[in-house]
Protein backbone atom coordinates (compact mmCIF):
# COMPACT_ATOMS: atom_id res chain seq x y z
CA UNK A 1 0.00 0.00 0.00
CA UNK A 2 0.66 3.30 -0.05
CA UNK A 3 2.73 5.41 2.85
CA UNK A 4 2.43 8.67 3.39
CA UNK A 5 5.70 10.45 2.75
CA UNK A 6 7.32 12.75 5.42
CA UNK A 7 6.48 15.98 5.86
CA UNK A 8 8.47 18.61 3.41
CA UNK A 9 9.58 16.01 1.73
CA UNK A 10 10.25 16.90 -2.30
CA UNK A 11 7.36 16.11 -4.49
CA UNK A 12 7.92 13.41 -6.64
CA UNK A 13 6.64 14.15 -10.47
CA UNK A 14 5.10 11.71 -12.35
CA UNK A 15 4.94 12.27 -15.44
CA UNK A 16 1.95 12.13 -17.73
CA UNK A 17 -1.73 13.52 -16.54
CA UNK A 18 -1.83 14.18 -12.71
CA UNK A 19 -5.30 12.69 -12.92
CA UNK A 20 -5.48 12.86 -8.55
CA UNK A 21 -4.55 16.66 -8.99
CA UNK A 22 -7.91 16.74 -11.83
CA UNK A 23 -9.77 14.48 -9.44
CA UNK A 24 -9.12 16.92 -6.35
CA UNK A 25 -9.89 20.57 -8.58
CA UNK A 26 -13.56 18.75 -9.45
CA UNK A 27 -14.56 17.68 -6.43
CA UNK A 28 -13.95 21.46 -5.32
CA UNK A 29 -15.28 23.42 -8.57
CA UNK A 30 -18.23 20.79 -9.08
CA UNK A 31 -19.06 21.39 -5.31
CA UNK A 32 -19.80 24.68 -5.78
CA UNK A 33 -22.00 24.20 -8.70
CA UNK A 34 -23.66 21.58 -6.64
CA UNK A 35 -24.52 24.20 -4.04
CA UNK A 36 -27.17 25.74 -6.77
CA UNK A 37 -28.05 22.71 -8.33
CA UNK A 38 -29.23 21.08 -5.39
CA UNK A 39 -30.70 23.74 -2.98
CA UNK A 40 -32.84 24.75 -6.56
CA UNK A 41 -33.59 21.18 -6.63
CA UNK A 42 -34.69 21.28 -3.04
CA UNK A 43 -36.02 24.35 -2.95
CA UNK A 44 -38.23 23.58 -6.23
CA UNK A 45 -39.80 20.32 -5.60
CA UNK A 46 -39.41 19.39 -1.64
CA UNK A 47 -39.84 23.50 -0.54
CA UNK A 48 -42.20 25.61 -2.56
CA UNK A 49 -46.05 24.91 -3.46
CA UNK A 50 -46.74 21.37 -1.56
CA UNK A 51 -43.62 20.18 -1.19
CA UNK A 52 -43.27 16.14 -1.10
CA UNK A 53 -47.18 15.85 -1.39
CA UNK A 54 -47.80 17.87 -4.70
CA UNK A 55 -44.71 15.13 -6.41
CA UNK A 56 -46.25 12.92 -8.97
CA UNK A 57 -46.56 11.73 -12.79
CA UNK A 58 -47.89 15.42 -13.41
CA UNK A 59 -45.45 17.51 -11.47
CA UNK A 60 -42.76 16.31 -13.17
CA UNK A 61 -44.27 16.06 -16.36
CA UNK A 62 -44.79 19.78 -16.16
CA UNK A 63 -41.30 20.15 -15.33
CA UNK A 64 -39.71 18.21 -17.92
CA UNK A 65 -42.01 20.22 -20.73
CA UNK A 66 -39.53 23.00 -19.89
CA UNK A 67 -36.15 22.62 -21.32
CA UNK A 68 -34.79 24.89 -18.44
CA UNK A 69 -35.14 21.78 -16.24
CA UNK A 70 -34.15 19.28 -18.50
CA UNK A 71 -30.41 21.08 -18.43
CA UNK A 72 -30.58 21.82 -15.52
CA UNK A 73 -31.34 17.91 -13.90
CA UNK A 74 -29.04 16.72 -16.30
CA UNK A 75 -25.99 18.71 -15.07
CA UNK A 76 -27.12 17.51 -11.53
CA UNK A 77 -27.15 14.19 -12.66
CA UNK A 78 -23.61 14.06 -13.93
CA UNK A 79 -21.94 16.48 -10.79
CA UNK A 80 -23.28 15.19 -8.43
CA UNK A 81 -22.83 11.25 -9.39
CA UNK A 82 -19.59 11.77 -11.07
CA UNK A 83 -18.66 14.09 -7.31
CA UNK A 84 -20.16 11.38 -5.20
CA UNK A 85 -18.51 8.66 -6.92
CA UNK A 86 -14.85 9.83 -6.84
CA UNK A 87 -16.12 10.57 -3.59
CA UNK A 88 -16.64 7.10 -2.88
CA UNK A 89 -13.50 6.03 -4.42
CA UNK A 90 -11.66 8.16 -1.69
CA UNK A 91 -13.49 6.28 0.60
CA UNK A 92 -12.94 2.80 -0.65
CA UNK A 93 -8.94 3.59 -1.12
CA UNK A 94 -8.74 4.18 2.59
CA UNK A 95 -11.03 1.23 4.11
CA UNK A 96 -10.68 -1.64 1.76
CA UNK A 97 -7.42 -3.53 1.08
CA UNK A 98 -6.19 -6.00 -1.65
CA UNK A 99 -8.88 -8.01 -3.86
CA UNK A 100 -12.09 -6.25 -1.98
CA UNK A 101 -10.37 -3.22 -2.88
CA UNK A 102 -10.09 -4.07 -6.25
CA UNK A 103 -13.88 -5.52 -6.83
CA UNK A 104 -15.29 -2.52 -5.04
CA UNK A 105 -13.66 -0.23 -7.07
CA UNK A 106 -15.60 -2.48 -10.21
CA UNK A 107 -18.71 -2.29 -8.89
CA UNK A 108 -18.57 1.84 -8.26
CA UNK A 109 -17.71 2.19 -11.35
CA UNK A 110 -19.62 -0.16 -12.94
CA UNK A 111 -22.72 1.39 -10.98
CA UNK A 112 -21.91 5.09 -11.59
CA UNK A 113 -21.95 4.47 -15.81
CA UNK A 114 -24.96 2.70 -15.81
CA UNK A 115 -26.66 5.54 -13.94
CA UNK A 116 -25.70 8.29 -15.90
CA UNK A 117 -26.59 6.30 -19.27
CA UNK A 118 -30.37 5.73 -17.56
CA UNK A 119 -30.54 8.82 -15.91
CA UNK A 120 -29.70 10.76 -19.38
CA UNK A 121 -32.03 8.50 -21.43
CA UNK A 122 -35.05 8.96 -18.83
CA UNK A 123 -34.11 13.20 -19.28
CA UNK A 124 -33.47 13.01 -23.26
CA UNK A 125 -36.46 10.58 -24.52
CA UNK A 126 -39.37 11.58 -21.61
CA UNK A 127 -42.36 10.93 -22.79
CA UNK A 128 -45.59 13.42 -21.24
CA UNK A 129 -48.43 11.35 -22.93
CA UNK A 130 -47.75 7.73 -21.15
CA UNK A 131 -50.00 9.25 -18.08
CA UNK A 132 -52.41 12.07 -17.01
CA UNK A 133 -51.20 15.51 -17.17
CA UNK A 134 -52.11 18.79 -15.77
CA UNK A 135 -50.29 21.01 -18.25
CA UNK A 136 -52.54 22.21 -20.72
CA UNK A 137 -50.54 22.80 -23.34
CA UNK A 138 -49.68 19.06 -22.98
CA UNK A 139 -52.91 17.23 -22.28
CA UNK A 140 -53.51 18.96 -26.38
CA UNK A 141 -50.32 18.13 -27.56
CA UNK A 142 -51.06 14.61 -26.25
CA UNK A 143 -54.30 14.45 -27.36
CA UNK A 144 -53.72 15.36 -31.10
CA UNK A 145 -51.64 12.60 -30.90
CA UNK B 1 -0.93 20.97 1.98
CA UNK B 2 -3.57 23.33 3.88
CA UNK B 3 -2.15 21.49 7.58
CA UNK B 4 0.97 22.80 6.22
CA UNK B 5 0.45 26.05 5.74
CA UNK B 6 -1.36 26.31 8.62
CA UNK B 7 1.39 25.37 10.82
CA UNK B 8 3.98 27.55 8.80
CA UNK B 9 1.65 30.21 9.63
CA UNK B 10 1.59 29.94 13.35
CA UNK B 11 5.11 29.22 13.13
CA UNK B 12 5.90 33.14 12.57
CA UNK B 13 3.13 33.69 14.80
CA UNK B 14 5.13 33.29 17.92
CA UNK B 15 6.60 30.34 19.97
CA UNK B 16 4.53 27.74 20.47
CA UNK B 17 5.09 25.67 23.81
CA UNK B 18 5.44 21.99 23.18
CA UNK B 19 2.45 19.51 23.06
CA UNK B 20 2.83 16.70 25.44
CA UNK B 21 0.48 14.15 23.90
CA UNK B 22 -0.08 14.87 19.91
CA UNK B 23 -1.96 17.79 19.58
CA UNK B 24 -4.34 18.89 17.20
CA UNK B 25 -3.73 20.27 13.63
CA UNK B 26 -6.13 21.31 10.87
CA UNK B 27 -7.01 18.19 10.78
CA UNK B 28 -6.71 15.89 13.73
CA UNK B 29 -8.92 16.54 16.82
CA UNK B 30 -11.39 19.71 17.55
CA UNK B 31 -13.57 21.46 15.06
CA UNK B 32 -11.31 20.29 12.05
CA UNK B 33 -11.53 16.50 12.56
CA UNK B 34 -15.04 15.96 13.19
CA UNK B 35 -15.88 18.30 10.34
CA UNK B 36 -14.03 15.62 8.07
CA UNK B 37 -16.04 12.77 9.85
CA UNK B 38 -19.35 14.31 9.48
CA UNK B 39 -18.31 15.44 5.70
CA UNK B 40 -17.61 11.41 5.21
CA UNK B 41 -20.68 10.10 6.80
CA UNK B 42 -23.03 12.96 4.86
CA UNK B 43 -20.92 12.34 1.77
CA UNK B 44 -21.72 8.33 2.01
CA UNK B 45 -25.46 8.54 2.89
CA UNK B 46 -26.47 11.45 0.40
CA UNK B 47 -24.53 8.92 -2.53
CA UNK B 48 -26.58 5.90 -2.07
CA UNK B 49 -29.99 7.97 -1.32
CA UNK B 50 -28.47 9.33 -5.21
CA UNK B 51 -28.11 5.60 -6.33
CA UNK B 52 -31.52 5.01 -4.95
CA UNK B 53 -33.42 8.06 -6.17
CA UNK B 54 -31.87 7.86 -9.83
CA UNK B 55 -33.55 4.25 -9.99
CA UNK B 56 -37.06 5.10 -8.77
CA UNK B 57 -37.40 8.40 -10.79
CA UNK B 58 -36.54 6.64 -14.13
CA UNK B 59 -39.79 5.09 -13.24
CA UNK B 60 -41.30 8.02 -15.06
CA UNK B 61 -39.72 7.13 -18.38
CA UNK B 62 -41.91 3.51 -17.86
CA UNK B 63 -45.00 4.32 -16.49
CA UNK B 64 -47.00 6.69 -14.56
CA UNK B 65 -48.83 4.24 -12.14
CA UNK B 66 -45.67 3.33 -11.25
CA UNK B 67 -43.97 6.40 -10.71
CA UNK B 68 -47.14 7.64 -8.58
CA UNK B 69 -46.66 4.45 -6.37
CA UNK B 70 -43.35 4.68 -5.66
CA UNK B 71 -43.20 8.93 -4.54
CA UNK B 72 -46.46 8.02 -3.02
CA UNK B 73 -44.16 5.74 -0.59
CA UNK B 74 -41.76 9.42 0.12
CA UNK B 75 -45.01 10.83 1.30
CA UNK B 76 -45.55 8.48 4.89
CA UNK B 77 -44.44 9.32 7.61
CA UNK B 78 -41.07 7.47 7.99
CA UNK B 79 -40.27 8.55 4.67
CA UNK B 80 -40.63 12.15 5.62
CA UNK B 81 -38.57 11.95 8.47
CA UNK B 82 -35.60 10.45 6.19
CA UNK B 83 -36.23 13.53 3.82
CA UNK B 84 -35.53 15.62 6.72
CA UNK B 85 -32.21 14.25 8.03
CA UNK B 86 -31.60 13.77 4.18
CA UNK B 87 -31.67 17.67 3.86
CA UNK B 88 -29.86 17.94 7.00
CA UNK B 89 -26.78 15.53 5.68
CA UNK B 90 -27.02 17.49 2.17
CA UNK B 91 -27.12 20.89 4.29
CA UNK B 92 -24.09 20.58 6.56
CA UNK B 93 -21.86 18.79 3.61
CA UNK B 94 -22.55 21.56 1.06
CA UNK B 95 -21.96 24.17 3.87
CA UNK B 96 -18.97 22.55 5.26
CA UNK B 97 -17.59 21.58 1.67
CA UNK B 98 -17.55 25.44 0.81
CA UNK B 99 -15.34 25.44 3.99
CA UNK B 100 -13.36 23.45 2.53
CA UNK B 101 -13.01 24.98 -0.74
CA UNK B 102 -12.47 27.98 1.47
CA UNK B 103 -9.61 26.52 3.49
CA UNK B 104 -8.06 25.16 0.44
CA UNK B 105 -7.78 27.95 -2.12
CA UNK B 106 -7.41 31.13 0.45
CA UNK B 107 -5.29 32.10 3.06
CA UNK B 108 -8.12 33.52 5.02
CA UNK B 109 -9.66 30.33 5.00
CA UNK B 110 -6.83 28.10 7.03
CA UNK B 111 -6.50 30.94 9.47
CA UNK B 112 -10.27 31.29 10.07
CA UNK B 113 -11.20 27.45 9.58
CA UNK B 114 -12.65 26.92 13.08
CA UNK B 115 -14.59 29.95 12.94
CA UNK B 116 -16.23 29.03 9.74
CA UNK B 117 -17.23 25.42 10.91
CA UNK B 118 -19.34 27.38 13.36
CA UNK B 119 -21.09 29.59 11.14
CA UNK B 120 -21.60 26.50 8.98
CA UNK B 121 -23.29 24.80 11.65
CA UNK B 122 -24.87 28.25 12.56
CA UNK B 123 -26.65 28.91 8.83
CA UNK B 124 -27.61 25.01 9.33
CA UNK B 125 -29.57 25.18 11.94
CA UNK B 126 -31.29 28.34 10.15
CA UNK B 127 -31.68 26.35 7.14
CA UNK B 128 -33.35 23.36 9.12
CA UNK B 129 -35.95 25.84 10.80
CA UNK B 130 -36.57 27.46 7.84
CA UNK B 131 -37.29 23.83 6.36
CA UNK B 132 -38.15 21.67 9.02
CA UNK B 133 -41.81 22.96 10.26
CA UNK B 134 -42.87 23.55 6.95
CA UNK B 135 -41.88 19.45 5.69
CA UNK B 136 -43.08 18.41 8.60
CA UNK B 137 -46.36 20.11 8.03
CA UNK B 138 -46.51 18.77 4.16
CA UNK B 139 -46.15 15.11 5.48
CA UNK B 140 -48.33 14.98 8.77
CA UNK B 141 -50.55 17.91 8.06
CA UNK B 142 -52.88 14.80 6.24
CA UNK B 143 -53.93 15.91 2.58
C1 LIG C 1 -24.08 20.41 -2.12
C2 LIG C 1 -22.92 20.66 -2.66
C3 LIG C 1 -21.67 19.88 -2.33
C4 LIG C 1 -20.50 20.46 -1.95
C5 LIG C 1 -20.19 21.96 -1.78
C6 LIG C 1 -19.55 19.38 -1.75
C7 LIG C 1 -18.21 19.58 -1.42
C8 LIG C 1 -17.29 18.57 -1.28
C9 LIG C 1 -15.85 18.73 -1.18
C10 LIG C 1 -15.12 20.07 -1.24
C11 LIG C 1 -15.31 17.50 -1.01
C12 LIG C 1 -13.83 17.16 -0.88
C13 LIG C 1 -13.44 16.98 0.54
C14 LIG C 1 -11.99 16.60 0.68
O1 LIG C 1 -11.30 16.33 -0.33
O2 LIG C 1 -11.53 16.55 1.82
C15 LIG C 1 -16.40 16.54 -0.99
C16 LIG C 1 -16.24 15.19 -0.78
C17 LIG C 1 -17.25 14.26 -0.91
N1 LIG C 1 -18.54 14.50 -1.33
FE1 LIG C 1 -19.34 16.33 -1.64
N2 LIG C 1 -20.16 18.18 -1.98
C18 LIG C 1 -21.47 18.43 -2.35
C19 LIG C 1 -22.43 17.48 -2.71
C20 LIG C 1 -22.25 16.10 -2.64
C21 LIG C 1 -23.21 15.10 -3.08
C22 LIG C 1 -24.57 15.40 -3.72
C23 LIG C 1 -22.66 13.87 -2.80
C24 LIG C 1 -23.23 12.48 -3.05
C25 LIG C 1 -23.74 12.11 -4.18
C26 LIG C 1 -21.37 14.10 -2.20
C27 LIG C 1 -20.52 13.10 -1.76
C28 LIG C 1 -19.22 13.28 -1.36
C29 LIG C 1 -18.34 12.24 -0.90
C30 LIG C 1 -18.69 10.75 -0.77
C31 LIG C 1 -17.10 12.85 -0.62
C32 LIG C 1 -15.81 12.18 -0.11
C33 LIG C 1 -15.63 12.45 1.35
C34 LIG C 1 -14.21 12.23 1.82
O3 LIG C 1 -13.29 12.07 0.99
O4 LIG C 1 -14.02 12.24 3.04
N3 LIG C 1 -21.15 15.46 -2.12
N4 LIG C 1 -17.60 17.21 -1.17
Amino acid sequence: MTTIEAPRSRPTRRRGVNWEKWGWLYMRFSGILLVVLIFGHLLVNLFLGDGVSAIDFAFVAGKLADPFWIVWDTLLLWLALIHGANGMRTLTNDYARGKLRVVLLVLLAGATVVLLVLGTLVLTTFDPCIGDSTVDALIEACAAQ
Amino acid sequence: MSSQAARSGAATAGRIPAPKRPAGTLYRGREGMWSWVLHRITGTAIFFFLLVHILDTSLIRLDAAAYDAVIGTYKTPIMGLGELALVAAIGLHALNGLRVIAIDFTQWGVKHQRLMFWIAIALWVVLMLGFAPRHLMHVFGGE
